[in-house]
């Protein structure tokens, strides 16, 4: 199967607590989210998915003109008509003979670029696609949502040889209306507790279960397992019920810091884990998209993987841990401005 | 108003930052001209495209604490003279930086930033109302930074 070539991320450098979310409205709705990613003002969809894209194609020495395909997979995409691919794909300078296409499915459609990628590599269609998850999370006030929701992208360069290999990939479906946002409406609505046991539960599990089940493969096999992350509870409690242990979960689990970044929220998890792995590790990644569906990938990091993070490092091209470490904490009245909750 | 066909004419430029070269005098612009204002009619179809690769020094620097239109979201922002490796100088928004951070000489580079978005109906406007064109532009932050 296909391979991950390379891989970048962008986290944007504004943060809030939710301690200060919950001094301005007087309850603590904490999920445990400790700060959650703000985007500037004039930051979006698009801008995060190209910083993103433009590590991880810095990263490789590679003719752009070999990357025939691009696909972002987001909740957020700046137009509802006009797509967010053409003006990353330009700004890459990879147009115009691309493959190119906005993928939508709630926060799995990161994960779905990267199935429609490796799928148009196997085929021999394209040598190279770029699959990339990139959100600036929206919610409403005074809700769960606010207190976790973040922003960033990551993206994925796929190939038929590369750093990490696609041993396997599963996508498991239903029509489960736990989470949605209809046509015009600025922020989505969601389920409550129904967003768990039938929804995210479900669909991870079963989707990890099937995974592993045709791979013959079990929570030991891998290093590092990543989940979706919409709160802290759902991946710990789904890691453990599926007999992963803390320490394989802990350097994929970023939602404390970041907070739940939608489509790019099982993604950045990922580069962060692939950041800690040595050649010979697995890593199991799981997405989770309302509506609703998981992706679940069986992940081989390879040796090319040491030549890779020498060529990014001494290229100084930030890992995902820096991105963390660099922010700038704001308070809630200028993180209400800078998330265009006041009218000019 | 900044119409959509000026906003596509612009995109390579504004977007990954491509210039051109006078293969005559080897005099680097950007944005890209018709013609080297050097050599003038010698340069004519000598211009060829080259890609700059974004990084620069801070030059001079100012403020803004009373903003242009579509840019009260930023205020107070830094805007800046930044002359690029390859010799051009561009103006244009330090983002990402505080106020004290910044400093004549401090090394910089390109991210992809929103620029403006227009108003439905031609007219200029604070954070948009959400019907018109978004244009994408670059900007620096301290290098080290995205």
């Amino acid at each position: 199967m296909a391979s991950i070539v390379s891989y970048g991320s962008y986290i944007p450098r504004f943060r809030v607590e939710g301690g200060e979310i919950s001094r301005v409205w007087g309850r603590d709705l904490r999920v445990g989210v400790m700060t959650k990613a703000i985007p500037g003002p004039d930051e979006d969809t698009i801008t995060m998915a190209t910083e993103s894209a433009r590590n991880c194609l810095r990263s490789v020495d590679l003719d752009l003109g070999k990357v025939r395909a691009l696909y972002i997979g987001s909740e957020s995409h700046p137009y509802a008509v006009k797509p967010s691919g053409t003006v990353v794909a330009e700004a890459l300078g990879i147009t115009p003979d691309l493959y190119m296409a906005d993928l939508e499915f709630a926060c799995k459609a990161g994960s779905t670029a990267i199935i429609i990628c490796s799928s148009q590599v196997d085929s021999g269609l394209i040598e190279y696609g770029l699959a990339i998850g990139a959100d600036k999370a929206q919610s409403s006030t005074v809700d769960e949502l606010e207190f976790a929701t973040g922003s960033g992208a990551a993206s994925f360069l796929i190939g038929k040889k590369g750093i990490v290999d696609i041993e396997s990939m599963k996508s498991y479906t239903t029509d489960t209306p736990d989470f949605w946002r209809r046509d015009v409406q600025k922020y989505p609505s969601h389920g409550g507790r129904f967003t768990g046991e039938p929804a995210y539960f479900r669909h991870v599990t079963e989707c990890a279960e099937l995974l592993m089940s045709t791979m013959g493969t079990e929570a030991k096999d891998f290093k590092y397992a990543v989940f979706h992350q919409p709160n802290l509870k759902f991946p710990s409690s789904v890691g453990k019920k599926l007999g992963f242990k803390e320490e394989q979960l802990r350097p994929g689990l970023l939602v404390p810091e970041i907070g739940n970044a939608y489509a790019a929220s099982s993604l950045l998890g990922l580069t962060a884990a692939l950041d800690a792995s040595e050649p010979g590790d697995r890593v199991l990644l799981v997405s989770y998209g309302s509506g609703a569906g998981s992706d679940a990938f069986q992940l081989y990091v390879n040796d090319e993987i040491v030549k890779f993070r020498e060529v990014k490092n001494s290229r100084g091209i930030r890992n995902t841990s820096s991105y963390i470490e660099e922010k700038e904490v704001l308070d809630y009245s200028i993180y209400a401005k800078y998330s265009g909750r006041y009218r000019i | 108003m900044v119409g959509p066909s000026r906003i596509w004419r612009e995109a390579p430029s504004r977007y990954r930052f491509l210039g051109n070269r006078c293969t005559v005098c080897e005099e680097v612009y950007f944005p890209p001209r018709q013609i080297c204002p050097k050599c003038r009619r010698a340069s004519i179809g000598r211009m060829e495209p080259i890609q700059l690769s974004g990084n620069g020094e801070v030059v001079t620097y100012t403020v803004v604490y009373d903003p242009a239109v579509g840019h009260e979201l930023l205020t107070p922002y830094i805007l800046a003279i930044v002359k690029l490796d390859e010799g051009p100088r561009v103006t244009s928004q330090i983002v990402g930086a505080g106020l004290s951070e910044i400093m004549i000489g401090s090394r910089v580079k390109t991210v992809l930033r929103k620029l403006r978005e227009e108003k439905g109906g031609g007219e200029d406007g604070g954070s948009g109302d959400g019907s018109g064109v978004i244009t994408y532009g670059y900007k620096f932050v301290l290098d080290g930074q995205s």
